[in-house]
């Protein structure tokens, strides 16, 4: 570990400033993925700016309909808000199935977020890794990778993202909300995230310095029957082989609008609009499921060990789905 | 009896070897070399000393001598040779924690690597014969014709079973306490033995073992990991001799993956032949392993098959291939729970070939005296512990087909499997005491790694005195006192509490003498067990047990959830029933993590267990233990110690995972034969 500074922010300009003034400033949040990694000597700042003071800890309705949620507010302070509860179910059961509860309850909306990938590689220093070390090389896609991605992958990158509560707010079209040495801006999901393309060390389209101050959930009433379901390698306490998030919205026995999305099988979280937009319009039945399910899964890359997470997830999406029935 | 230190452990009383407070303490970490094999060309340290409060560097450059060198693993940089990814090849020595983990990354090692192999197969062309298998068994046994009886059977399987690598991954990871004072050595160490440990060290460093004190009064769990002093406790030591300040080293839970030891990778081929009536013609277990270059560690894995079942024709193998990686050591149950895992999935599947109920056929082939070596057994109830766990679990009346039982998405199977584990004892010493306050002590330098061992020789002590149990101490965990072997092999209490009894039985003899009158410098008594022990009749000494597993998978993703897990066992007397059932609990919570998760996973291009801490090597949590339950059978053996107590510490790891494999199969009808038994093996 190198010796670092440690600053407290009390405001976005303020913490924008203080992170531009260091050559290799991060901010900090509940440090639960980001001091792990300092341990580990994947991420090495020279500043922390503390953003956990900042004034962004409430979860608020707006007049939209939808809810504002700031980015310091804990993970598990998020999956208990009566709203959340009520209007988008499936968020507060992703929140829920990830990690444990004391990791909740340090973890804040932001940094959940922009927790870094889980492929062993990237974790280990000893090891050559693309994302960690650009130019290095992938390991991962001839070594280890029976947990990694499916989809979008590159030469240069076949990690997953972990987060369990992002792919929830990629079904629901979250909103990011920036404020960043070029001003504020507004980010929609899923596009936070991006493909690893080759330069799989950027996670994210955040530039240098921006700051995520909150995430707008759109109103989007049938969320209320939302689900999130998380198929891991040990009952409680492990990162998703593969996760489904999902909202269907039936009418007469048709579908006439829906939300999926996946974990564990790409570099982002990943909508399936594919799926999407076949079942629009289709009848609410097992079948077309299952035929929604196969376009989506058409596009599917599997490499040599990881291929089992096309059935599995064909499988979790049309049972969640009968679910929400 | 509840744990006599349980409030130490619980209101942080208790201390652990990393706690101890000690004026002027440094602190040392290790650099591990990122190479599987080769040669050390450099180690350049320069820009590591020159930071502020970095007190020394250790390395094969100019490395301190150390006077024993014949166990690889404690022979720090006592030569250039890399032998495994991992190994320890440099320590940083500071004034904080801090300050040594910023200079571990300035050492800069340049190496000349070699080329390397890790990778274990069954048909690897380096694949030997060892001369023995631990700690003395004969490597291979045999007698009739297996060959014939498989080709004459009515019902015959001939199966292949393999385990991954598995750590150990006790909840206090190593750590050591070093001090000197006047050319004699202080450990505070996280360690299983402290007499033993005491004589390793004084052995490397070349001391004689009065110089050297290991003190261990609690201990974080070992599961063997902690059965000898591992590197840790050695380079303590040479940091704090070469500052001459104390020195506390800290193994990481990543290193813990490196050069802590691990259970051997095995693959095990099972065959097995049987008449018309189910009754076994031939038993054949035939074991590939691993070892190290440097060290051999030859794990027992098929001696239990040598004492389960009667058979004319059998015979068992073991083969190692050395491959360049940390030597292998002890896991709770070596040899039996990777073995057991691989004999009693076979026997299932041969239940099946039979048309017979599987604790049938085990009640069918259970033997008079054991199967090779015709000795007698000095107790042997696993069909007792099988009928009594068929009636509690309702195992009568089950369906055997398999795959047919659905409860919404779940299918549902039970299964069961036998354990076994050897009763082994050492000679120990021990004294007892009484003061003119009436209070006894008793001194052993036994060890308690969590396992209640204080508790239960506290009761063995005021029972064997006749006193209540308040009036006892059980003084443990100190070199300093009377010499005992390691809390392993299952073995603690059976020894020690010998020793105590013995003492306590001389003490009682002495109070007599006294007239039962105490003089104020109190009257101490010694007991030693060595004679006993050479004069004990040949016995096969065994205990048994039998598990049943009741498991749930999910169809759409393979998911394994064990909803019920059941243990009976005949494991002699029980002194202690509260810690015995968490004993019992415990290895089969660790038999669970074994059946569904735990897994080391080989890097085959860089030669290390690469999923080396607790968010990727996956144990069970507790929403993994649903319904758990241990229960034993009463078994009067008089062939055993004092206590009438067999060991207790392994067997509940014995037999677990193929409980549950065999009711994943009965739930599914897949056979999965690679642990663990992961989503990936069971979906689509
Ligand atoms: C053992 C373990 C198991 C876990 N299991 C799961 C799981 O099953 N599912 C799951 O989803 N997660 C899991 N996690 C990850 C956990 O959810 C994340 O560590 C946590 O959400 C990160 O939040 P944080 O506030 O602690 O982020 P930090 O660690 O503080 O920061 C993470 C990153 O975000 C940046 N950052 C933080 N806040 C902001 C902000 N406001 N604006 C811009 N950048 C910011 C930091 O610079 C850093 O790069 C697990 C973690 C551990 C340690
Ligand atoms: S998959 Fe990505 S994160 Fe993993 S080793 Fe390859 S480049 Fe690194």
């Amino acid at each position: 570990m190198r010796p670092f500074v440690y600053r407290r922010a009390t405001d976005a300009q303020g913490a924008v400033a203080t992170f531009e003034a260091a050559p290799h400033a991060m901010y900090l949040g509940g440090g639960t993925n980001l001091v792990d990694l300092m341990r580990l000597g994947v991420a090495s700042p020279d500043l922390l700016v503390d953003v956990t003071g900042l004034p962004y800890d409430q979860v608020e309705e707006t007049p939209g309909g939808g809810l504002r949620i700031g980015a310091a507010v804990r993970n598990s302070d998020l999956a208990a808000d009566a709203a959340v509860r009520r209007s988008y179910p499936v968020l507060s059961q992703a929140l829920l199935a990830g990690a444990s509860g004391q990791l909740r309850n340090l973890a804040t909306v932001g940094g959940n977020l922009l927790q870094r990938t889980r492929c062993p590689y990237f974790q280990d220093v000893s090891k050559p890794c693309n994302k960690r070390d650009p130019g290095s090389g992938c390991p991962a896609r001839e070594g280890e990778h029976h947990n990694l991605a499916i989809f979008g992958h590159s030469a240069s990158c076949v990690a997953t993202h972990p987060s369990d509560m992002a792919v929830a707010m990629a079904a629901l079209g979250a909103v990011v909300h920036v404020e960043g040495p070029g001003g504020p801006r507004r980010i929609g999901m899923p596009g936070l995230h991006r493909l690893p393309g080759d330069t799989p060390e950027r996670d994210t389209v955040l530039e240098p310095g921006e700051l995520i101050v909150a995430v707008e959930l759109p109103a989007l009433p049938y969320a209320a029957r939302s689900r999130y379901r998380k198929v891991r390698e040990r009952a409680s306490f492990a990162f998703a082989v593969v996760a489904v998030a999902a909202a269907l919205d039936v009418a007469d026995g048709v579908v006439r609008d829906c939300r999926v999305a996946l974990g564990g099988v790409a570099h982002v979280p990943w909508r399936a609009e594919l799926l999407e937009t076949t079942l629009r319009g289709a009848p609410a039945t097992r079948e077309s499921f299952v035929v929604a399910a196969e376009a989506e899964f058409a596009q599917a890359r599997p490499l040599r060990d990881n291929a089992y997470k096309v059935p599995l997830a064909r499988n979790v999406i049309v049972g969640v789905l009968e679910e929400l029935l | 009896m509840n744990r006599v230190e349980g409030v130490a452990k619980v209101t942080g009383q208790a201390r652990y070897a990393y706690e101890y407070p000690v004026e002027g303490v440094c602190h040392a970490v290790a650099v591990q070399a990122d190479i599987p094999r080769g040669e050390i060309i450099r180690v350049d340290a320069r820009e590591a000393l020159a930071l502020p409060g970095v007190l020394a560097v250790l390395s094969c450059e100019g490395a301190p001598e150390l006077a024993d060198t014949s166990d690889y693993e404690l022979a720090l940089f006592q030569s250039r040779t890399v032998a495994y990814r991992g190994q320890i090849v440099a320590a940083v020595v500071a004034e904080t924690l801090e300050i040594a983990r910023q200079a571990q990354r300035l050492i800069k090692v340049t190496y000349r690597p070699g080329e390397f192999d890790v990778r274990l197969t069954g048909t690897h062309p380096g694949l030997y014969r060892p001369d023995k298998v631990n700690p003395a068994y004969p490597t291979d046994t045999g007698q009739g014709d297996v060959e014939a009886a498989m080709a004459a059977a009515d019902s015959s399987v001939d199966v292949t079973y393999t385990t991954p690598a598995l750590h150990n991954n006790p909840m206090e990871p190593h750590a050591t306490l070093a001090l000197w004072e006047d050319g004699d050595l202080t450990l505070y160490d996280s360690i299983q033995g402290v007499s033993t440990g005491r004589d390793s060290v004084a052995k490397v460093f070349g001391l004689p073992p009065e110089q050297v004190r290991v003190h261990a009064p609690h201990v974080g769990g070992g599961f063997g990991a902690k059965g000898s002093p591992r590197p840790n406790a050695i380079l303590a030591a040479m940091c704090a001799r070469a500052i001459r300040r104390p020195v506390k080293l800290a193994v990481t839970r990543q290193q813990m993956f490196s050069f802590t030891g691990y259970r051997t990778p095995t693959i095990q081929r099972v065959r097995l032949a049987a008449d018309a009536g189910g009754l076994l013609t031939a038993v054949a277990h035939d074991v590939v392993e691993q070892t190290s270059r440097v060290t051999e560690f030859a794990e027992q894995t098929a001696i239990a098959t040598r004492i389960m079942y009667g058979a004319p024709n059998r015979g068992t193998s073991h083969r190692l291939a050395r491959l360049d990686v940390p030597t292998p050591s002890w896991m709770r149950a070596p040899g039996e729970c990777p073995g057991m895992y691989a004999l009693e999935s076979a026997m299932d599947e041969l239940a099946i070939e039979c048309g017979l109920d599987p604790i049938e056929l085990r009640i069918r082939n259970d033997p008079a005296t054991a199967p090779e070596s015709g000795k007698p057994f000095s107790s042997r109830n696993l069909v007792a512990c099988l009928r009594a766990g068929a009636e509690r679990f309702g195992w009568d009346g089950r369906d055997p087909r398999p795959g047919i039982r659905r409860e919404g998405r779940w299918l549902v199977g039970t299964g069961v499997a036998a354990s076994t584990y050897p009763v082994y004892r050492s000679p120990c010493r021990a004294t007892a005491r009484v003061g003119p306050d009436g209070r006894y002590t008793v001194a052993v330098a036994a060890t308690d790694i969590g396992t209640g061992a204080r508790t239960t020789l506290t009761l063995i002590a005021a029972a064997a005195l006749g006193v209540p149990v308040e009036r006892v101490t059980a003084e443990i965990g100190d070199s300093a006192l009377p010499p005992a072997p390691v809390a392993g092999g299952s073995m603690g209490t059976g020894s020690w509490g010998s020793a105590v009894v013995l003492a306590c039985r001389a003490l009682r003899r002495a109070l007599d003498e006294h007239a039962g009158a105490v003089p104020d410098t109190g009257i101490e008594a010694y007991g030693d067990t060595a004679e006993e022990l050479a004069g004990q009749q040949d016995f096969a000494r065994h205990a048994f047990g039998a598990q049943f597993a009741e498991v749930r998978v999910d169809t759409g993703t393979g998911e394994v959830r064990v909803s019920r897990l059941l243990g009976v066992f005949a494991a002699g007397r029980i002194i202690n029933p509260k810690t015995a059932r968490s004993q019992f609990i415990g290895g089969m919570t660790m038999g669970l993590g074994m059946a569904l998760m735990e897994e080391s996973v080989m890097d085959h291009e860089f030669g290390d267990y690469l999923n080396h801490d607790f968010a990727q090597y996956h144990v069970p949590t507790i929403a993994d233990i649903r319904d758990i339950d241990a229960v034993w059978i009463e078994e009067d053996d008089a062939h055993l110690n004092p206590m009438g107590s067999k060991g207790i510490g392994e067997i509940g790891i014995v037999g677990t995972a193929a409980a549950i494999g065999n009711a994943v199969h009965h739930a599914t009808g897949r056979r999965v034969r690679d642990l663990p038994i992961r989503i990936d093996r069971l979906v689509g």
